[in-house]
C-alpha cells in the first residue's frame, strides 16, 4: 500500500502542488515564527549577559528611579545612595569599583524641533569615565564624553537621524526648559528601548543628578567585583552596609540578568503566541483546500479504487493508501515548509533591521528541535487530519463502481445531515453571539462567533447555489452562454464550490471585521472626542509622564489663553470605614484629580447626571457614573480622606457626571485639594481654551512658551483624532499583513479547484471547443466560474464579518462611549473587488491551460 | 465567407478533400494517417466512412471538419478552403456550418436537453428558428424531456439530444464519428434512422464514421478507407454487400 501511495503522489504531482504549497505556507508559518522568536530571544539574552557581565551586585533606589521617569517632585523619601554611601560600598572586600548611576527620560529635538524616536524610549543618563576616560557601557564612537554641564553625547542613531555632528549644539529637554548643549560625542549602545527607536543622551554625572534627582544622589550602585569575589558573598556584605529602607533593593548582577531574561522570554512567548493564532488561522484555511483535493482526487480515481476493491483490497487497505498519501504530501509540504520559514525568519529580520529600523541585535540564527518537530508534525497532523473525511469515502466506493463510469454523487441525505448539523451550529452560534452582544461578554461573542463561522461552512453547500444565482442574470446579459456555464459550473459541485469558498471566506471575515470595529471606533473617538472636549487644545508629556510644574504658569501667560485649566493627578486613601466591611483605618487608594473649579466646564463638556453642576465650586466632588457604580460612591457621601501631605478631610460627592473621554473618573477642586498635594507633583495636563479657538498661533504660543520642550505634546481635537486614527490603521495594517498569508493560501484553493475542474472536464470543453465556442469563451467560462467562488466567498465572509464586529462593537460599549457599528462602504466594497480580482488572478493559469486543451485530446481523453 | 442559406440537392459538394495528407510523428515514430485523400461529400447525401481500425476514419472526418490540420493537401466546407484559416474562424465555421455527433460526451451535464440543443446558437448569439427547432426535436422524438439533463437520459436519449443539437442549427454538413458505437442496437438503429431521415426528408447532408456494417447499410453511399488511402466505394449499400466489400480488403490485405 506505501508503495500504491507513492506512486500516486509522484503521478499527481502536478495536481498535488497547489495542496503542497498550502501545507508549505502554513507550515512555513509556523517554522518561522518560531525561528524568529527564538533567534530573537537569544540574542536578547546574549546582549542582555553581556550588558550584566560586569556587574557583580546592584542596588536600586526604587523611588529614585521612578522620580527620573515620572516625578518631578524635589523631596526624598526614606534612605538616598549619595557620594558617601558609594565610597562606602567601594571599600568592601571583594568590591572592585563601583559605579553610580542615574537615569529618567530626556528628549532630544531634531532641527525643526520635533522629539527623535518615540517617547516612551527616550532615556537620558550620566556617563561615568573610568579609568581610561571612557564609560565603558558605551563605547565612544566619535568624540569624548560630556564633563560639564554645558555638555553631552547621544548614541550614533540619534545622532544620525538629527542630523548632528560633535560640536553641533543640541536642543534637549528632560522636565524642565529646553537645554542647549553642545556635542561632544557620539556612544554605540545596546539599551534595547534605545535600539528599539529611542535615543540615549549622556550627561555628565553632577548634572544627570540636577535633572533627575538632586545633587549627589544616584538612583542605582553598579558593584564591579575584584576578580575571585564571591557574588554572594558581595551580597550580603553590600546588604550590610547599605542604609535601611524599602525602596533600596540589591541583587547579584547574575539575579538582575535573570530576571532580564526572563522578560525576555516572556516576550517572546507573547509575541510566538500571537504570531501562532495567525499561522493556525492559515493552517486552517489550508485544511479547507487539503480536504477539498483529496475529496477531487478519489473521486477522479473512484473507478481506479473500485478496481482495487473488486481483486480483493479491503476497505481499511483504501483508507489507508489515502492516509499514506496524505502523510507523504504532509511530509514533504513541511520540510520545505521549514526551509521556507527558516527563510522567512532571515527575512522578516532583514526587513526589521533594514526599512524598518528596529535594529534588532545580531546574533545566530536559532533552529531549535522543537520547532523542526513542531513544524512537521504540524503539517503531517494537519494534511491527515483533512484528508481524514475523503479517506473514508475512499473506503466507502464499491467495487462495481468499476463498471460504471459515473462519479458517485453525494447522497441526499448526506447533504440533509449537512444542512441540519450547519444549520444548528448557525443558530447555537448566532444566539450566543447575540448573548454576548447584550451581555458584552467579549468570551461569549468569541465563542459564538466561532460556532456561527462552523455552521455557515458547513451550510456554505446550500448557499452556493442562491447566492450565486443572484449574479445569473448579469452574467447572462454581459458575457452570454460562457457566463451561463461559468454559473452552471460553479454550482454544479456544491461542496467543492463550499470549501474553496470557505477558504477565502474565513480571511474575509477577520479582515472585515477588524476594518468595521476600527471604523466604529475611529467614529466613536471622533464623537467623543467633539462632544467631550471643549478646550482647543491639551498639553501633556508624550510619555505620560508629569509635566514640569512651571508648565502651568508658562501657559498661563501664553499670549491668546482666554481659558485654562490643569488636571493634576492627587493619590489619596479613603476611609470608608465599617461600609464594606473593613477594619476602620483600612483604607483604599483613590486618585483625585484636581481641576480649575471656575474654569472646568469651559474646557470640557460637564454633564450632570444626578447631583449638582455647581459642586466643584462647592468644594465637593464630580465622580463619573463608571466610578461611580464600580466604586459606590453616591451623591452625598462624605468620604474621609488622607491627602499625600499626610494631612486629613472630608470630601464630599457633589455630582455624578455622564461618561466623559476628556475627564477623569474623580473631580475634585484644585483650591481645596491642591494644598495637600506633593508640591509640583503630578501634573498630567492642562486643557487650553483660546481667545480666538484652535488656531495654529494659539499651538505655536502653547509651544513657545512651554520652552519647544520636545517631550510636550500639544494637541489640538483635530491631532487627538489623527493620532487615534493612526493607532487603529497601525493595528488594522498589522492584521492585513498576519493574515495575507491565509489570503494567499485562500488563492491557491482557488487555483487548484479551477484547475482540478478544468483537468476533469477537458472532454466537455473539447466538446465546446467542436461545437464551436472558442477560445476567449473557454478562458471566460473558467474566469467567471473561479470570480463567481471568489465573490461567494467574499459576500459570505463580509457578511459574517460584519455580523461579527456588530457583536464585537457591542462589548466595547463600556469602554468606549456611544459606539455604534460603522460600515465603511468603501472599503467593505473594496473588499468585495478584491476577493473578484482574486478570483480573476487564480483562474489565470488553469483558464489558460483549459483555452490550450487540444481539441481532440480533449475528445478522445479516456 | 458565404454560404448557402439552405441546402439544395443540387449535385454540389458539401464538403470536399482534394490529395488530402495527415502525417503524425517524425523519423521512427512517423505515421501516414491519411494518404493523398480526395473525397467529395456531396449536398443531401448520407455518406458513411468504413474501414478497420486505424485505417484513418476519424482522421479524416477530423481534418474535413476543421478540428485537425492537415499537412497537405486541400479542404473545403461549401466554397471555404480549410486550410490556412485562423483558430477563431475555424471555430466559427464549426458553430455556423457544421454538426457534431461523437461517440460519447456530447453533452455539458450542467444544461438541460433543450439547453444542449440550442447552445451552438447561443454561443453565437442566434436565435434558434422555432419551426425548424420544432420539427427537429419531434423528429428525434424528446418533446417530454426537453428539461430533463444528461443524467436523467438514458444512452439512447442523449444521443438523441446530440442529433438534434447537431441538427438544430441547419448546418451545412454533419459528421458523426460512430454515433452508434456506445448504444445497444436498438437504440442505435433508432438514431440512424433519424439521420438518415434527416436527410431524406429534411434535406441535411451527413457524414458517419462507423465500422459496423449495419450501420453503414443505412448509408447513400459508402466509403472505404484501408491505411490512410481510400480504396472504394459503394452506392445503395446494404449490410451485406458491406460486409461482402469488407471481407474482400480483409482477404487483400492478407495476401498482398
Ligand atoms: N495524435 C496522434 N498522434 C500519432 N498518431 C496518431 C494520432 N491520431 C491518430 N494517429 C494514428 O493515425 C492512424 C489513423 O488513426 P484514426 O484516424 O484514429 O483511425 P480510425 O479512426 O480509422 O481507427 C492510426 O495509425 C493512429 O495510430
Ligand atoms: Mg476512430
Amino acid at each position: 500500500m506505501f508503495r500504491t501511495a507513492l506512486r500516486n503522489v509522484l503521478a499527481h504531482k502536478g495536481r498535488l502542488l497547489m495542496t503542497m504549497l498550502a501545507v508549505m505556507l502554513g507550515t512555513a508559518f509556523v517554522a518561522g515564527t518560531l525561528v524568529f522568536t527564538d533567534t530573537m530571544g537569544q540574542a536578547l539574552r546574549t546582549q542582555n549577559s553581556k550588558s550584566y557581565a560586569d556587574i557583580a551586585v546592584t542596588v536600586s533606589d526604587s523611588e529614585a528611579v521612578g522620580r527620573g521617569y515620572d516625578h518631578g517632585g524635589r523631596t526624598a523619601a526614606g534612605p538616598t545612595l549619595t557620594e558617601d554611601t558609594r565610597r562606602k560600598l567601594v571599600t568592601l572586600p571583594g568590591a572592585a569599583d563601583v559605579r553610580g548611576v542615574v537615569s529618567g527620560f530626556a528628549g532630544i529635538a531634531d532641527h525643526k524641533g520635533a522629539l527623535i524616536g518615540n517617547g516612551f524610549s527616550t532615556t537620558g543618563t550620566n556617563y561615568v569615565p573610568g579609568a581610561d576616560g571612557t564609560d565603558p557601557r558605551y563605547p565612544l564612537v566619535a568624540g569624548r564624553g560630556p564633563k560639564d554641564a554645558g555638555e553631552i553625547a547621544l548614541d550614533t542613531r540619534t545622532a544620525e537621524k538629527g542630523g548632528f555632528k560633535v560640536g553641533d549644539t543640541v536642543r534637549v529637554a528632560v522636565n524642565g526648559p529646553v537645554m542647549q548643549l553642545k556635542l561632544t560625542g557620539t556612544l554605540h549602545t545596546n539599551d534595547p528601548r534605545v535600539t528599539a527607536g529611542g535615543s540615549l543622551a549622556a550627561f555628565d554625572t553632577a548634572t544627570a543628578q540636577q535633572l533627575y534627582l538632586s545633587p549627589g544622589r544616584f538612583a542605582e550602585l553598579d558593584v564591579r567585583a575584584a576578580p575571585g569575589t564571591d557574588d554572594t558573598a558581595l551580597l550580603a556584605a553590600v546588604r550590610q552596609a547599605l542604609p535601611q529602607g524599602d525602596n533600596l533593593k540589591a541583587k547579584t548582577g547574575r539575579e538582575l540578568a535573570d530576571e532580564q531574561d526572563r522578560m525576555i522570554a516572556q516576550g517572546t512567548r507573547i509575541l510566538s503566541t500571537f504570531l501562532m493564532g495567525f499561522a493556525a488561522i492559515a493552517l486552517f484555511v489550508g485544511v479547507f483546500i487539503i480536504a477539498n483535493t483529496f475529496s477531487m482526487l478519489v473521486a477522479q480515481r473512484t473507478r481506479e479504487l473500485a478496481l482495487l476493491r473488486a481483486v480483493g483490497a479491503t476497505r481499511r487497505q483504501i483508507t489507508r493508501s489515502v492516509k499514506v498519501e496524505a502523510a507523504l504530501v504532509g511530509l514533504t509540504a513541511s520540510v520545505a515548509g521549514l526551509l521556507a520559514g527558516i527563510g522567512i525568519a532571515l527575512g522578516l529580520k532583514a526587513l526589521l533591521n533594514g526599512p524598518m529600523d528596529a535594529n534588532l541585535p545580531d546574533g545566530p540564527l536559532v533552529i531549535a528541535p522543537t520547532t523542526v518537530l513542531a513544524a512537521i508534525a504540524v503539517g503531517v497532523l494537519v494534511t491527515l487530519v483533512a484528508a481524514w473525511l475523503p479517506a473514508r469515502r475512499a473506503s466507502r466506493i464499491a467495487p462495481v463502481a468499476a463498471m460504471s463510469s459515473s462519479e458517485q454523487p453525494a447522497t441526499q441525505k448526506s447533504l440533509r445531515l449537512r444542512n441540519t448539523v450547519g444549520l444548528l451550529f448557525s443558530l447555537a452560534g448566532a444566539a450566543a453571539l447575540a448573548a454576548g452582544a447584550s451581555g458584552k461578554e467579549v468570551k461569549l461573542v468569541g465563542l459564538g462567533a466561532g460556532a456561527l463561522l462552523i455552521g455557515v461552512f458547513v451550510l456554505t453547500p446550500l448557499l452556493s447555489r442562491p447566492l450565486i444565482a443572484l449574479f445569473a442574470p448579469l452574467l447572462r446579459a454581459v458575457y452570454g452562454t460562457p457566463g451561463k456555464l461559468a454559473r452552471e459550473n460553479a454550482v454544479r459541485n456544491p461542496r467543492r464550490t463550499a470549501a474553496t469558498a470557505s477558504a477565502l471566506t474565513i480571511g474575509v471575515t477577520l479582515i472585515t471585521s477588524l476594518t468595521v470595529v476600527g471604523a466604529s471606533v475611529n467614529k466613536a473617538v471622533d464623537d467623543s472626542t467633539s462632544s467631550d472636549l471643549k478646550a482647543d487644545y491639551t498639553v501633556a508629556m508624550q510619555n505620560f509622564s508629569d509635566l514640569s510644574p512651571e508648565v502651568a504658569a508658562q501657559i498661563a501667560k501664553a499670549p491668546g489663553v482666554s481659558a485654562m485649566s490643569t488636571e493634576r493627578s492627587v493619590p489619596v486613601t479613603i476611609d470608608r470605614g465599617q461600609d464594606r466591611g473593613r477594619g476602620a483605618g483600612d483604607g483604599e487608594n483613590e486618585f483625585l484629580t484636581a481641576v480649575d473649579a471656575a474654569t472646568i466646564d469651559q474646557l470640557a463638556t460637564v454633564r450632570i447626571r444626578e447631583g449638582s453642576a455647581d459642586a466643584l465650586e462647592q468644594g465637593k466632588l464630580l465622580v463619573s457614573s463608571g466610578r461611580s457604580e464600580q466604586a459606590r460612591y453616591k451623591v452625598g457621601d462624605v468620604l474621609a480622606v488622607t491627602y499625600p501631605d499626610g494631612s486629613k478631610g472630608s470630601l464630599t460627592v457633589g455630582g455624578v457626571l455622564e461618561a466623559n473621554t476628556a475627564l477623569a473618573p474623580v473631580l475634585a477642586p484644585e483650591a481645596v485639594v491642591g494644598p495637600h498635594a506633593q508640591p509640583g507633583s503630578g501634573l498630567e495636563k492642562v486643557l487650553v481654551k483660546g481667545t480666538n479657538g484652535a488656531t495654529e498661533q494659539l499651538k505655536q504660543a502653547l509651544r513657545d512658551a512651554t520652552g519647544g520642550n520636545p517631550l510636550i505634546a500639544v494637541k489640538g481635537e483635530k491631532d487627538i483624532k489623527a493620532e487615534s486614527r493612526q493607532a487603529v490603521t497601525n493595528i488594522l495594517n498589522m492584521m492585513y499583513g498576519l493574515l495575507g498569508m491565509s489570503v494567499v493560501i485562500a488563492v491557491l484553493g482557488v487555483v487548484n479547484t479551477m484547475a482540478m475542474s478544468v483537468f476533469e472536464r477537458r472532454r466537455e470543453i473539447g466538446m465546446l471547443r467542436a461545437i464551436g465556442l472558442d477560445r476567449l469563451g473557454i478562458r471566460r467560462m473558467v474566469r467567471l466560474e473561479s470570480l463567481l467562488i471568489a465573490l461567494f466567498g467574499g459576500l459570505v465572509g463580509v457578511g459574517l464579518g460584519i455580523l461579527v464586529a456588530w457583536a464585537g462593537v457591542r462589548t466595547l460599549a463600556d469602554d468606549l462611549k456611544g459606539i455604534t457599528t460603522v460600515v465603511p462602504p468603501l472599503q467593505i466594497v473594496c473588499f468585495l473587488l478584491a476577493a473578484a480580482v482574486i478570483g480573476l488572478l487564480a483562474a489565470l493559469w488553469p483558464a489558460h491551460r483549459a483555452a490550450k486543451l487540444d481539441i481532440l485530446d480533449a475528445i478522445r481523453s479516456e | 465567407m458565404s454560404f448557402p442559406a439552405t441546402a439544395v440537392r443540387t449535385g454540389l459538394a458539401a464538403a470536399r478533400a482534394t490529395g488530402l495528407n495527415k502525417v503524425y510523428g517524425e523519423g521512427e515514430t512517423r505515421v501516414v494517417a491519411l494518404d493523398n485523400v480526395s473525397v467529395t461529400f456531396p449536398q443531401g447525401e448520407f455518406t458513411a466512412i468504413m474501414g478497420p481500425s486505424g485505417s484513418g476514419k476519424s482522421t479524416l472526418m477530423h481534418c474535413m471538419a476543421g478540428l485537425d490540420t492537415v499537412s497537405s493537401g486541400s479542404t473545403t466546407i461549401g466554397d471555404t478552403e480549410l486550410v490556412g484559416l485562423k483558430d477563431k474562424q475555424l471555430t466559427q465555421l464549426r458553430r455556423d456550418h457544421i454538426g457534431f455527433i461523437f461517440q460519447a460526451f456530447n453533452l455539458l451535464p450542467t444544461l438541460t436537453a433543450l439547453e444542449n440543443i440550442t447552445l451552438p446558437m447561443d454561443i453565437a448569439g442566434r436565435k434558434a428558428d422555432q419551426a425548424w427547432l420544432d420539427r427537429v426535436v419531434d423528429t428525434v422524438g424528446l418533446s417530454g424531456r426537453l428539461g430533463h439533463r444528461p443524467s436523467q437520459l438514458s444512452g439512447g436519449q442523449q444521443q438523441r439530444v446530440a442529433c438534434a443539437r447537431a441538427l438544430a442549427g441547419k448546418p451545412d454538413i454533419i459528421f458523426a464519428d460512430e454515433p452508434t458505437g456506445n448504444l445497444d442496437s436498438r437504440s442505435g438503429a433508432e438514431i440512424l434512422s433519424f439521420l438518415r431521415n434527416s436527410v431524406r426528408e429534411l434535406g441535411q447532408t451527413v457524414v458517419m464514421v462507423t465500422h459496423d456494417p449495419v450501420a453503414a447499410s443505412y448509408a447513400d453511399r459508402v466509403v472505404f478507407l484501408a491505411d490512410g488511402r481510400i480504396v472504394d466505394e459503394l452506392h445503395a449499400p446494404t449490410a451485406d454487400t458491406v460486409l461482402d466489400r469488407m471481407r474482400r480488403f480483409d482477404a487483400k490485405g492478407r495476401t498482398s
